[in-house]
């Protein structure tokens, strides 16, 4: 218990029983609790203390930041309160919406359901990190959603565009079909998800041509 | 010559922003020492809370503040107040704990001693009805502002009437209209279509939950919160806070959706305002997923019992229509707009309506996209299809014969309209989809799919007139354009700016659209629902274009000479006998004039609420400013028709949409691509509505079993159409000088209704006359299994 490096390994296929797991390794009560944003000044409230490090350094959108992690705190929960990354949205907190959907590793994971704990080393990358950060050029998604107009109240656009750029850079000949089953962990409330494939198929068009 | 804006696509002036993460919506603001607040949610429909113990809670570190309902506003009679100590549906929230984060506020939560009282609750209307039933308040089940509350029930013969299956013909109701002879029709039709359906309830749930972030300042509060609207929601708040609006400095210039439930705002929105007044810092009101379904508004669901009389032609000669809605703790209006919806999309003629709004002990129920219409149009339309196989009558011809025209009268009062191509949308659809053709493939088998075609005629609101335009041409040679409308992702924010920036001769990236933040100014505007501001504020930004126009014509014929209406513009410059001027000049020369060029001088006419936003902008270029004074007479409605096949494997229940053709009257097409989008979004809700949204309850304890997204489930793209085409009737509507109506809402129930008729013409013409038509639901009918619940039983799907 406690050793963050034996709970770090991220499982290809995240699931929810891997974030309970997470979630056990790590110390943390599996509550909802686990949803909630806490905060650092803890100002001596009950809390479970383990031999966790809090102190991570966390490899976000190419830069190395330092911040200070609770064990049971989520990805989400990381990026928006202590990282001001406020890009990735809090839809449903727990794994049924997808806005808060991040890049760890080149792959498209649920940031709601991920500990920040089980991602030191990894290399996350939320929507924030998509513009060439040299000439502030669009992704090929950004840059295709832009085009085609895509989304409308765009609460889910972050969450679909990061799976989108996951499933563009495996795919780029990705059919109509196979674009609807890769971004099936996305909801969209507004259903546009006639023009959302439409920009999912135009950047795909767009990285077969870089 | 400038571009052509009108009826161009174009990508909205907020989407950069959306998609690299920088749009900030109400959850993303901070602040320095912002603090957190949870709620206590109630664990029963309805309770008195008769002593909080909230020592405990305050006595945990970290804890800043305990808000009581005793600190809010309390109104009177059926009246939400933001915390109650009589929580009327589970979750209501009784209390709200403000903590330094979020956990410390949730584990001070469970620290809470309550000590409830137990009371009578009704999740069904149809319990309340009953003789001896119970009511969702202690003092009745009915209220009027002018005798309070009453006890509303219907008697036992006509439960005798409902328990056997018959018409309730004899049932009286709180609301009741007719027009006609509906018992002389009934008595003379060739055809009588005699069904009892019911609707559920379903919630909104917007990706965004109804999050809040407000603190104070000098005696200013600055709020941001989640809503539809903008100005029409600064000033509900302002008087829901009684303060002066000017002291409120307000941002929403982003709405992760709404679909009615954010229409001005939203009741929970004063609660970060409150208790940051009170204990003096930023507060930041999160909403989980959870909450939202509890504090998130809901489609009113209904109980109804309709006949339909029909000539042996196929035209429908009566409706004798009752519904009992379901109107949660609050109330909701869709029951009237469904008689009058029923009534001008079949033109009987001879109609009586029965209204019965039941209070419930369910969470609170508002105006969804097509409130009213999407539940009446998903519930009659298969009726229509009934009558159709009955008198053996093509479905579209039926449909093309019952479909108003321009003579038509509809509702109590015989309203008109300013246009109508109901059938016009529909035969242009019919052909788009080649029901010539396709109308064989009805009932076809392959293995354990057979396929079924859908057809949805729907019709709502678009539009409303009077609004104020407010444009200012800068010395930047820019056109400004303040817009007073809330900005929920439907691109009417920039779509009701462009006729009038085509007028003023401009290319689009000589408009700067601002929007969403008080401070900058918002003239009086619609409220952003009812799909009324393509069609209000094309009108009110076009006024404000021609005060413009007048007013740079008038400079061009001082400064160059010459006749001012002999002057015309075109890109960004005005030219004419005396020469040319760009609008830059035009700026600095309306400054320089002062008067009326600048907004020093403000017309007669325009609303006392965009006085202080055009007196911000005077003396900044040239104002146009101007009151929507263009008339017109009769209610604005779009319409929808949709058409779809279907797939239905009669062994799983399982359905796959494998297409969409929809044809739209919205007037002039300003924003193809976006309204293709309309069309096609609201459909898709409209299906969710009609398979798949579950609204279920423990009748036992009255909590809600499908209480988040993968329970009650909206559609995913899996869900949608395989295929999609679209198209409009472009025929515009005559009192606008634009002729755009708008179109959010008629799609949901055009997308309700041609799977409600899909599913009925793949299972041989039997209507369930139910929704939502999940698999279950669909295997139970096909294999004659009893239901495990009463015919008419609502909140068990």
């Amino acid at each position: 218990m406690g050793d963050v490096e034996s709970v770090g390994i991220l499982e290809k296929q995240h699931s929810r029983r891997t974030f309970i797991k997470g979630v056990i390794a790590t110390g943390a009560t599996v509550s909802s609790a686990s949803y909630l944003f806490r905060g650092t000044s803890l100002l001596g409230a009950a809390t479970v203390q383990t031999s966790t490090e809090r102190m991570l350094t966390l490899n976000v959108n190419g830069q190395q930041r330092r911040v200070d992690v609770l064990p049971n705190e989520t990805l989400a929960m990381t990026l928006r309160y202590k990282l001001n990354l406020t890009g990735t949205k809090l839809g449903c907190d727990r794994a049924e919406c997808g806005a808060c959907t991040v890049l760890i590793d080149g792959v498209n994971h649920y940031g709601c359901s991920i500990l920040t704990h089980q991602v030191r080393g990894r290399a996350i990358t939320t929507i924030e990190g998509l513009e060439n950060p040299d000439t502030g050029e669009l992704s090929v998604v950004q840059q295709a959603v832009l085009e085609q107009g895509g989304f409308q109240c765009a609460f889910c656009a972050p969450g679909f565009i990061m799976s989108m750029t996951a499933m563009v850079s495996q795919n780029p000949s990705v059919t109509r079909e196979e674009a609807r089953h890769a971004l099936s962990g996305n909801l969209c409330r507004c259903a546009d998800y006639d023009k959302i494939l439409t920009c999912a198929m135009r950047a795909a068009e767009l990285a077969r041509s870089v | 010559m400038a571009d052509k804006l009108v009826g161009t696509d174009y990508s909205a002036p907020d989407l950069r922003a959306k998609i690299t993460g920088r749009a900030r919506y109400a959850e993303d603001f901070r602040a320095p020492g912002m603090v957190f607040t949870k709620l206590l949610l109630s664990p029963m429909p309805h309770c008195r809370v008769r002593n909080a113990d909230v020592s405990r809670a305050l006595a945990l570190p970290g804890v800043i503040d305990v808000m009581r309902a005793s600190e809010v506003p309390q109104p009177e009679g059926p009246s939400e107040a933001v915390l109650t100590d009589e929580p009327k549906y589970e979750g209501e929230p009784i209390l709200a704990v403000t903590a330094v984060d979020e956990e410390t506020a949730a584990a001070a939560i469970e620290l809470i001693e309550l000590d409830l009282e137990p009371l009578p609750f009704v999740l069904d209307p149809l319990q309340s009805l009953r003789p001896g039933g119970p009511n969702a308040y202690l003092d009745g089940n009915q209220f009027s502002g002018q005798d309070g509350w009453s006890e509303f029930k219907w008697t036992a013969e006509d439960f005798a009437d409902i328990d056997a299956g018959r018409f309730p013909a004899n049932v009286t109701a709180p609301v009741e209209w007719s027009k006609g002879d509906v018992d002389a029709a009934l008595a003379d039709a060739d055809l009588i279509i005699d069904e009892a359906i019911v609707h559920q309830s379903a919630t909104h749930h917007p990706m965004e939950p109804r999050s809040t972030m407000a603190y104070w300042e000098n005696g200013r509060l600055h709020a941001f919160v989640s809503t539809q609207s903008a100005q029409r929601t600064k000033m509900g708040m302002a008087g829901a806070l009684d303060m002066d609006p000017e002291q409120l400095s307000f941002v929403a210039e982003f709405c992760g959706g709404g679909f009615g439930s954010k229409i001005p705002g939203h009741a929970h929105m004063t609660l970060a305002p409150l208790i940051s007044r009170k204990i003096g810092r930023p507060v930041m009101h999160r909403v989980t997923r959870y909450e939202e379904n509890y504090i998130g508004r809901a489609r009113p669901g209904f109980q109804s019992w309709v006949r339909m009389g029909f000539r042996a032609d196929g035209k429908c000669t009566a409706i004798d229509l009752i519904i009992a809605q379901d109107s949660g703790p609050y109330g909701a209006g869709d029951f009237n707009t469904a008689a009058n919806i029923a009534d001008l999309t079949y033109t009987p003629g001879n109609m009586r309506f029965r209204g019965v709004p039941m209070y419930t002990n369910t969470p609170p129920k508002a105006a969804q996209r097509g409130p009213g219409g999407a539940q009446i149009n998903g519930m009659l339309e298969p009726l229509i299809d009934k009558a159709a196989r009955e008198l053996n009558l093509d479905r579209v011809a039926i449909r093309l014969l019952n479909a108003p025209g321009p003579d038509v009268g509809f509702g109590p009062r015989n309203g008109t309209l300013t246009s109508v191509f109901a059938k016009e949308a529909l035969q242009k659809a019919a052909d788009m989809f080649d029901w010539e053709t396709r109308r064989t493939r009805s009932g076809q088998r392959n293995g354990s799919k057979v396929t079924g075609l859908g057809i949805g005629l729907s019709t709502y609101t678009a539009g409303s007139r009077g609004f104020d335009g407010l444009m200012v041409i800068r010395p930047d040679g820019k056109l400004y354009v303040y817009q007073g409308i809330g900005n929920l992702g439907t691109h009417s924010i920039s779509d009701t700016a462009r006729p009038a920036a085509e007028l003023l001769g401009l290319n689009w990236d000589q408009v700067e659209i601002v929007w969403g933040d008080s401070s900058r100014g918002m003239p009086n505007s619609s409220v952003q629902a009812g799909s009324q501001t393509t069609h209000a504020h094309t009108r009110a930004n076009y006024a404000a274009a021609e005060d413009a126009l007048r007013k740079i014509r008038a400079i061009a014929a001082r400064t160059l000479g010459g006749n001012a209406n002999a002057y015309r513009v075109d890109n960004g410059r005005v030219m004419g006998p005396g020469g040319s001027m760009t609008y830059a000049q035009v700026a600095e020369r309306a400054i320089a004039l002062g008067g009326e060029f600048d907004g020093h001088v403000l017309p007669e006419g325009i609303n006392a609420a965009t006085v202080p936003s055009a007196t911000m902008h005077a003396g900044t270029g040239l104002m146009g400013v101007a009151r929507d004074n263009y008339g017109g007479e009769g209610s604005i409605y779009s319409w929808l028709a949709a058409f779809t096949e279907i797939s239905l494997d009669v062994e799983t229940g399982e359905v796959e949409v494998i297409d969409l053709v929809a044809c739209t009257d919205c007037g002039t097409v300003i924003h193809p691509r976006s309204l293709g989008a309309q069309c096609f979004g609201g459909s898709v809700q409209g299906m969710g509505l009609a398979m798949s949204q579950r609204w279920v309850f423990d009748p036992q304890y009255g909590v809600p079993f499908a209480n988040r997204l993968y329970t009650a489930r909206p559609p995913t793209i899996k869900d949608i159409p395989t295929n999609y085409t679209w198209d409009a009737v472009h025929i515009p509507d005559p009192t606008s000088p634009i002729g755009a109506k708008g179109i959010g809402e008629p799609s949901v129930g055009a997308g309700s209704a041609m799977m409600t008729t899909a599913i009925a013409d793949a299972m041989g013409g039997r209507c369930l006359c139910r929704t939502p038509l999940t698999p279950d639901m669909i295997l139970a009918e096909l294999e004659g299994r009893p239901l495990p619940f009463g015919r008419l039983d609502q909140h068990v799907g």
